[in-house]
């Protein structure tokens, strides 16, 4: 590969890590309970606002706990007083109530923060540096190996612990799993609070990325992690990842290469649309 | 109000009963979740404002025309609907409502961000359209469009859809052929938001891509949800109450989201079935004075989780 291509596709994974990491608490919500949690999307926009918020008073660290505590509460919440209640209503039932709750945690944050674009206040005082001829930022560097990190130990979690096979159980039947005297209620809770958790390290990276936090920032990539999930083949955490790192390189090559002629935040639904054409069960999926 | 601002309110609102009604024919009778109708509303606005205004069309000719091609369109979407299901249909529809936002946006022929101006207004023996005959030109399309969705319901096609909202697997067991009732749901659903599109752009005089966003599925899907989805009364009076209430109480302007968000929640929480839709405890309770004891609940309604 020429040097300029590499670090296309570095920049892509880096994209992509984030992406990664918004789609998969979508993907462990969707797991366990098949639903659509639309406003995850909102859940990561509080992250950012939180972190923003606490981090010019307690610091850095602060603010990333502050994130990820604000967006466990809030995915808490959500699965407790808005699906927990719903599970037994068709789909269409709880995607509704999940888009609105979505609209109104996005316009919660525009009426109390203001509808404008605000920096954000943490500066990581780390270099960048050079692997292997491609030269990455230090934002880049630190989003690689947060992700990196966090993905090895969800793996861990779900695949090494008793914890880990409860989830697995409750994903795969959550009736049988509760007849097998698996607290469900609890281990959704659980998988709620993780993956919300998550989303809050994405709406920080992805702030100190773009130097930006907006009301509306999780809209676009919100709709795009759905994409991703189904892509991923809807539940698989695997295959989310392995989508949302593809979707990253993907746009970062055709922007770069082929000069796409359309905005980059299309592709992922052309993609979507194509691939579920050829496959209606997603990339990972089983047939139809 | 105005009597001039009475009417511009008047004509938006009867846009919205045309689009709520639609997205009723494909998410409530056949059970189908959509989230791109704004989609194939974009499609008839730029339509006819193309088909006036770059190829000189008569606007008595390019508003059918429009209606045809998003029908056609929305033909052509049901292809996807055949191979895709439930959540996937949701996340699909949503994709390609974006998808014709960015082809709106970044290919030339469509205007770009500033869209298309100048759409010129209706005439009739050559004096164009004011207000107050656009409103009647705009009712005149709502009342076409509740008789075509009531003709529907009553005859075999609404029997099918039904079924297929239902319970898709038990209405194919029993011979149903539900590939066509989608097909069918989507053709005329989209019909209905191509005649708003268009009857949109020929009053406002110009479009951009934004008015036919994302956002304008999720208001419309609101709309159908809070009035009752799945009936005539629930969509038509949640698309009037939606487009009305915000011009009557202005300073909650602000607010409107939050509320749409809010409203959206509870009436999943609490009245899924939506104000007016089949089984809601409103309509129990109208239906409870009208006869004056309780009633016998219909076959139908028995043991049918709403929407």
């Amino acid at each position: 590969m020429s040097a300029v291509l590499t670090q296309q596709v570095a920049a892509g994974l880096v994209l992509g890590s984030l992406y990664a990491l918004l789609a998969l608490g979508l993907a462990m919500v969707y797991g366990v309970l098949r639903i659509l949690h639309v406003a995850h999307a909102g859940v990561f926009a509080a992250g950012a606002y939180a972190a923003l918020v606490t981090a010019p008073r307690v610091g850095a660290w602060g603010g990333v706990a502050a994130a990820v505590g604000v967006c466990a509460v809030g995915g808490l919440f959500a699965e407790r007083f808005v699906y927990r209640p719903l599970l037994d209503q068709p789909p269409l039932v709880p995607l509704i109530a999940s888009i609105g709750l979505f609209i109104l945690v996005e316009d919660l944050l525009r009426l109390v923060f203001g509808p404008y674009i605000q920096a954000f206040p943490i500066r990581p005082p780390l270099q960048g540096l050079e692997v292997a001829g491609v030269r990455l930022t230090g934002n880049d560097a630190l989003i690689l190996a947060t992700t990196a990190l966090l993905l090895g130990g969800l793996y861990l979690l779900l695949h090494r612990t008793t914890l880990g096979l409860a989830w697995r159980a409750v994903a795969s039947d959550l009736e049988v799993a509760r007849m097998m005297g698996i607290n469900t209620n609890r281990v959704v809770a659980l998988n709620l609070a993780v993956g919300s958790a998550l989303a809050g390290i994405a709406g920080v990276l992805v702030a100190l990325y773009y130097n930006q936090v907006y009301p509306t920032m999780g809209s676009v990539v919100g709709y795009k992690a759905l994409a991703i999930i189904v892509l991923g083949g809807l539940g698989s955490v695997l295959g989310t990842a392995a989508a949302g790192l593809l979707l990253g390189v993907v746009e970062s090559l055709l922007v770069a290469q082929v000069g796409f002629v359309l905005p980059r935040d299309a592709i992922a639904f052309i993609a979507l649309i194509l691939v579920l054409l050829a496959r209606p069960r997603g990339l990972v999926g089983g047939s139809a | 109000m105005t009597g001039e601002y009475a009417l511009t309110v008047g004509v938006f609102t009867g846009i919205w009963v045309l689009l709520a009604m639609g997205l009723n024919l494909v998410s409530g009778y056949a059970g189908q979740p959509h989230l791109g109708h704004a989609a194939l509303y974009g499609i008839g606005a730029y339509a006819s404002a193309l088909l006036t205004t770059r190829s000189g069309l008569d606007p008595w000719v390019a508003i059918p025309l429009s209606v045809l091609l998003a029908s056609a369109i929305g033909l052509a979407l049901s292809a996807v609907t055949l191979r895709v299901r439930d959540d996937f249909l949701a996340i699909t529809t949503m994709g390609v409502n974006f998808v014709v936002v960015a082809v709106f946006l970044y290919v030339p022929f469509f205007g770009g961000a500033y869209g298309i101006g100048g759409v010129p207004p209706p005439r009739l023996l050559g004096v164009a359209f004011d207000r107050r005959a656009y409103f009647a030109l705009v009712l005149g399309a709502v009342v076409l469009g509740a008789l075509l969705d009531r003709w529907i319901l009553r005859s075999w096609l609404g029997a099918g859809l039904v079924a297929l909202r239902d319970d898709e697997l038990a209405a194919e067991a029993s011979g149903v052929d539900t590939r066509r009732f989608k097909v069918v749901a989507f053709g005329i659903g989209s019909g209905h938001a191509g005649l708003a599109g268009a009857l949109y752009a020929h009053f406002a005089g110009f479009i951009t891509p934004q008015d036919f966003g994302f956002p304008v599925s999720i208001t419309v899907l609101c709309m159908v949800v809070l009035g009752g989805i799945g009936t005539l009364r629930g969509a038509v009076t949640g698309a009037v109450l939606l487009s009305v209430l915000p011009e009557l109480f202005r300073f909650l302007l602000n607010y409107r989201m939050l509320l749409y968000g809010l409203l959206l929640v509870l009436t999943m929480r609490y009245q899924p079935q939506g104000l007016l839709g089949e089984g809601s405890a409103l309509v129990g309770f109208l239906r409870r004075r009208a006869v004056g004891r309780p009633p016998v609940p219909r076959a139908e309604e028995v043991g049918r989780a709403a929407p």
